[in-house]
């Protein structure tokens, strides 16, 4: 009996939560499109979120390039490797890798850096502050961070590519000694349009979950510091997980038939 | 009736199990002075963002200028909110804008003046609480905390609001600050012909601010009349209150050693 209530609560709770995430989607969406709209802000929010994050975004690039042409490698060296590693590393990194792992990493630095100033502005009061001198906080706070995150993540991953390209491009020419022209005209005979475009659909997608669980966590967090913290922490776990579970979605989507 | 300018009918909230507010009958007459007091948790802070509409009660009705403003579309309540102007208990400044800009954060956003137009009102607005124009250039970081609720008055009657909200004006200043504020809350509503709704427990505040004073306890109004009644109330509970007596009948759950 009391494990069945235990249960219960559980599934009330969740219940409870995704139903609160679900209207607050819907006021975000729908203040997209409604005027005033905050262009400066937006601009200040793409600079943050998608200028900010290009060291970090290029870094994971660029050694997830290289780490992926050396077990391709190792792993099937029978084989002509040269055009295999080329190729595998193209794909890999335009269709999977680079949208995730560029989405995974601005989840971390970006939902967290969302939800703990919106969370503290929850806390201090300013949120409610916005309300009283006449400007809608959804407007204010959320439209600048969503429109701004589905904007530049596809312009990150984009970056991201090319320099996950470039990653195995030179661990292939300098440690596995392969020949530049031949890797380099391998990656362009394989990569296709679709490849480089359903990786960059990806990363708008993933841009939409950072900013909203960021935006959601930072508006509902309550009890001072130690909320904001917790606020925090779940922006980032649930944008994470939401990214990859988004990921297998449309991966299992854009590439049905 | 005629004269009221915010009228609370039987308003009930509820967190939870836990009543907040039970049933509040309250009146603020038009260009009157009305200060609610009572013990921390009482349900005072709850009890103004109904009215703001931060907070949606579970029952009763609001009225401003004799309009339900829970019965409102958006854009109604939009409307109505421009009345309003509110100072926050942290004074809730926007830390990531100048002092100015806070002040004007309402003229700007909330009714599109140009930022020139609206940085002289600043200006002018923080002439008024005392402040030069050199502290408009500040971050609200760099200031104190008499500071903090000087510029946090000055944009609460930045637009010329016709009613203005007091959450614990002098809450966390030293008694000669707290009473700079007090005369500066005197004088500013008085050149506004302001309607006033204020909320504390610092009763040196109550006698300088209040034309009548209503007192709070467990979610109702337990007691209201004019301010030099509140000596002679006849009533045990804002007897108690206004001494600061532990002993009486508002009990505190605090556990004997």
């Amino acid at each position: 009996m009391n494990f069945l209530a235990i249960i219960g609560r559980v599934v009330l709770a969740l219940l409870a939560e995704i139903g609160r995430l679900s209207l607050f989607i819907w006021q975000s969406v729908s203040h997209i499109f409604r005027p005033p709209f905050f262009w400066r802000l937006v601009a200040q929010q793409m600079m943050r979120i998608g200028y900010f994050s290009l060291p970090v975004v290029a870094l994971t690039a660029f050694f997830t390039g290289g780490a992926l042409a050396l077990q391709i490698y190792y792993g099937g060296n029978e084989f002509n490797s040269e055009s295999i590693v080329a190729t595998i590393v193209a794909l890999g990194i335009t269709r999977e890798l680079g949208p995730v792992l560029g989405g995974l990493m601005v989840a971390g630095r970006v939902s967290a850096a969302i939800a703990a100033e919106l969370g503290t502005m929850r806390v201090t009061e300013q949120i409610d502050a916005l309300t009283t001198l006449s400007t809608n906080p959804y407007k204010y706070l959320v439209v600048p961070r969503v429109v701004a995150a589905v904007l530049t993540l596809p312009l990150l991953v984009f970056v991201a590519d090319i320099i996950g390209i470039m990653g195995g491009f030179v661990v292939g020419t300098t440690t596995l000694d392969f020949n530049a022209g031949v890797y380099i005209k391998n990656t362009v005979d394989f990569l296709k349009f679709d490849d480089v475009m359903s990786g960059l659909i990806k990363a708008g997608v993933f841009g939409f979950i950072i900013a909203i669980m960021g935006c959601f966590h930072g508006f509902h967090s309550k009890g001072g510091a130690q909320g904001v913290g917790r606020a925090t922490t779940n922006a980032v776990v649930s944008a994470s997980i939401l990214i990859l579970a988004a990921n297998y979605v449309m991966t299992s989507l854009l590439f049905a038939n | 009736m005629s004269d009221a300018k915010i009228e609370l009918r039987n308003v009930h909230k509820r967190f939870g199990s836990k009543v907040v507010l039970d049933g509040i009958n309250l009146t603020v007459p038009k260009g009157q002075s009305l200060v609610v007091i009572g013990g921390s948790g009482t349900g005072k802070s709850v009890m103004i963002k109904c009215v703001l509409g931060i907070i949606r009660p579970d029952r009763g009705e609001i009225f401003v200028d004799g309009k339900n403003v829970l019965k409102m579309d958006s854009g109604q309540r939009e409307a109505v909110l421009r009345k309003f102007g509110m100072l926050f208990q942290g004074a809730a400044l926007f830390d990531s804008l100048a002092v100015w800009e806070n002040v004007a954060f309402g003229l700007i956003q909330g009714r599109r003046m140009k930022r020139k137009a609206a940085k002289d009102i600043a200006i002018e607005k923080l002439a008024k609480v005392g402040l030069g124009p050199e502290v408009g250039e500040l971050y609200p970081a760099e200031l104190s905390g008499g500071m903090q609720k000087r510029v946090g008055l000055a944009r609460a009657i930045a637009a010329d609001p016709e009613i203005i909200f007091f959450d614990e004006p002098t809450t966390g200043l030293d008694p000669i600050t707290a009473d700079v504020i007090n005369e500066l809350i005197v004088d500013r509503v008085k050149d506004l012909g302001a309607t006033t709704l204020s909320i504390t427990h610092d009763m040196s505040s109550v006698r300088k601010i209040a034309d009548r004073v209503a007192m709070i306890y467990k979610g109702k109004i337990i007691w209201e009349g004019p301010r030099d009644r509140i000596d002679d109330s006849g009533n045990d509970y804002v007897d108690q209150f206004i001494h600061g007596r532990a002993e009486g009948p508002i009990g505190m759950d605090v556990l004997k050693p």
